[in-house]
């Protein structure tokens, strides 16, 4: 449990699924008993569809779902791939458990700090950073092991993180 | 022993329903469907080769199946596969579906047949992003070539399979975790009883299962349990068993050997992890995923990798995740990250581990930072202590302690250089990937 993800926040603009969006949602319902269960996948169709989960996102679902916002509300704060407020075009995630960090994975997040200019959690000024430590991505054969978005990058020294990140639009 | 659940790992293609039947896959499918077997012989088939859970528990996946009750009472029975793998460390189950989808469903299939499952789920982590791409074009190819759906190879057995996934979340590897996760909750666990068997997902008989457990199914029905208990130390730790190798060696990686292969052999045999990297001298091994107790380097002479073999050390084989430190390694700082670990994945439902794991988090910090005082090393201890052995609902307080307490009592000579030192002796690990 992160014990400091309890705050959605708001987008200031209603959320309504795209058409492609609600039919991904009536398939996902079928899947399953209880329109309860659908709650992570549907959750996924949002985050897929605007790039994180708002206030207004969340209470869209609920709707849909027929499930009270604050159930909506508790589930989103324990899962942590969901994203509470608007992250970076890139999300890197280093991994920091036990394997890595044997591995010298603290050193590789001190870098990616030094070389983006921001702490963990924070995203770039630009808006193509945000950089988050994560648990155990199961790389552990190629530690320091770590994601951006949804591939993965490993094993991963400096030098390789520096080429990675200028690929990815940030100067050395 | 000749590969079996990594057989076709690397193979080209390997991912395809075409390649899987053109190397004899779906053959136990068409011929237990077609009448070979009855769901009971496939169950005590599966028993008999005494196939324990490779998630961790090694629980007898035979003897689960057995506790469904014979009437159900009209609800449904539901098998979900344990494909959450997040224990640190495991990096096993990644490989076999991202490699091989076909063994795991086809696994599932016939787990399905055996506990008359319609509907099966598989609840794989949210950061297996590709693996849960290659499973899911899996499991459209099953249906598309009639091993998944309706009337499945025009019999009476139907099953449906489902990819869920999960969004960040350790405790959702427990099975009561998972089940409240796939019911759209959070992942807290439980109370047992009732266990799943009698009343799981959907307050219906659930069977959960690790998916390499699932792919041992397959190969039980394939080959006989009388063959896969061959396959083993002796009857009671049988089959093949994928080792993940990571840390302090010069070649990690997952490693299929029988069960109960040396100790020794793994970290340094030519065909497993060719010793400790730089010809650093080994200080310390988990066997089993960051909540086994920590082996000294002494500790692991002529010791068979196996469930028996391994708690007979104190220590446990749980996802076979093997994490080697070498002699430059900071006992305080590993243990100090495992605790990081499970301060932050405690699901918070129980005080014991909630605020243990959190308070000695927050001890081993000091010390390992230099502000430790002499007390400290037994109030780990003590709270540590306070933690385990049935003070809470699931077993994460349980693996959150066994390091620790292992740690201290193995390696108390460091705690104290911490604490009469303040700080660190140890040189700062530099980025050093293999």
């Amino acid at each position: 449990m992160s014990h400091t993800r309890y705050r959605i926040e708001a987008a200031g603009e209603p959320r309504k699924f795209p058409p492609e969006a609600m039919a991904r949602i009536e398939k996902i319902l079928k899947r399953y008993p209880t329109k309860q269960a659908a709650l992570l996948p549907v959750l996924w169709v949002a985050q897929e569809t605007w790039g994180w989960i708002s206030k207004e996102s969340s209470e869209e679902v609920a709707r849909i779902l027929e499930l009270p916002p604050s159930h909506v509300d508790g589930v989103l704060t324990f899962y942590t791939m969901f994203h509470l407020r608007p992250v970076g075009k890139n999300l890197l995630q280093v991994c920091t458990s036990i394997s890595c960090h044997l591995l010298g994975a603290g050193a590789l997040v001190e870098h990616c700090r030094k070389r983006l200019g921001i702490d963990l959690e924070e995203t770039t000024k630009d808006g193509k950073f945000t950089l988050v430590e994560v648990e155990c991505i199961a790389g552990c054969d190629r530690a320091p092991s770590m994601m951006v978005n949804d591939k993965y990058y490993e094993p991963m020294d400096a030098g390789k993180l520096d080429a990675l990140l200028k690929r990815l639009g940030r100067g050395a | 022993m000749d590969k079996v659940l990594s057989a076709r790992v690397g193979k080209p293609n390997s991912q395809s329903i075409d390649t899987y039947l053109a190397d004899g896959g779906y053959a136990s499918v068409n011929k237990v469907l077609a009448g070979a077997m009855t769901p009971e012989q496939v169950l005590e088939e599966v028993k008999k080769a005494n196939v324990r859970g490779r998630g961790g528990a090694g629980f007898s996946a035979g003897v689960k199946w057995g506790f469904l009750p014979k009437d159900t009472k009209g609800k449904p029975v539901y098998l979900l596969c344990n494909a959450d793998e997040s224990e640190p460390g495991t990096f096993k189950d990644r490989l076999l579906m991202e490699n091989d989808p076909h063994q795991l469903l086809e696994g599932m299939i016939l787990a399905s047949y055996a506990i008359r499952c319609r509907n099966a789920y598989i609840y794989i982590r949210g950061e297996f992003y590709d693996g849960a791409r290659i499973l899911n074009r899996a499991v459209e190819e099953a249906y598309a070539k009639g091993y998944l759906g309706e009337k499945i190879l025009g019999t009476e057995f139907s099953l449906d399979i489902t990819v869920h996934r999960g969004a960040g979340a350790y405790i959702c590897g427990e099975e009561t975790g998972l089940i409240e996760s796939l019911e759209g909750k959070r992942g807290q666990p439980r109370i047992k009883p009732p266990f799943p068997a009698v009343s799981g997902v959907f307050a219906a008989p659930t069977i959960v299962n690790n998916v390499e457990t699932l792919c041992c199914v397959k190969h039980v029905v394939d080959r006989g349990a009388d063959w896969f208990l061959k396959i083993g130390r002796n009857e009671k730790n049988t089959g093949p068993k994928l080792y993940c190798v990571s840390g302090h060696v010069n070649r990690p990686g997952v490693y299929e050997a029988a069960m109960g292969l040396d100790f020794e052999e793994i970290l340094y045999g030519q065909n497993y992890a060719q010793g400790i990297r730089g010809g650093k001298k080994l200080k310390a091994v988990i066997p089993g995923g960051a909540s086994a107790a920590i082996l000294k380097a002494d500790e692991i002479k002529g010791v068979p990798l196996d469930f028996d073999g391994v708690a007979a050390k104190g220590s446990m084989l749980g996802s076979a995740a093997i994490i080697v430190m070498d002699e430059d390694t900071c006992i305080v700082s590993a243990v100090m990250n495992i605790l990081k670990f499970f301060s932050h994945e405690s699901c918070g439902q129980c005080t014991p581990c909630r605020e243990g794991t959190t308070w000695l988090y927050k001890v081993l910090t000091r010390i390992e930072n230099g502000q430790g005082r002499p007390e400290d090393i037994d109030l780990l201890s003590r709270v540590g202590g306070q933690m385990a052995n049935g003070m809470t609902i699931c077993v994460l307080a349980d693996g959150a302690a066994a390091p620790l307490l292992s740690g201290v009592a193995k390696f108390r000579d460091e705690f104290v250089q911490h604490v009469e030192q303040k700080g660190c002796p140890f040189a700062v690990r530099v980025l050093t990937p293999a």
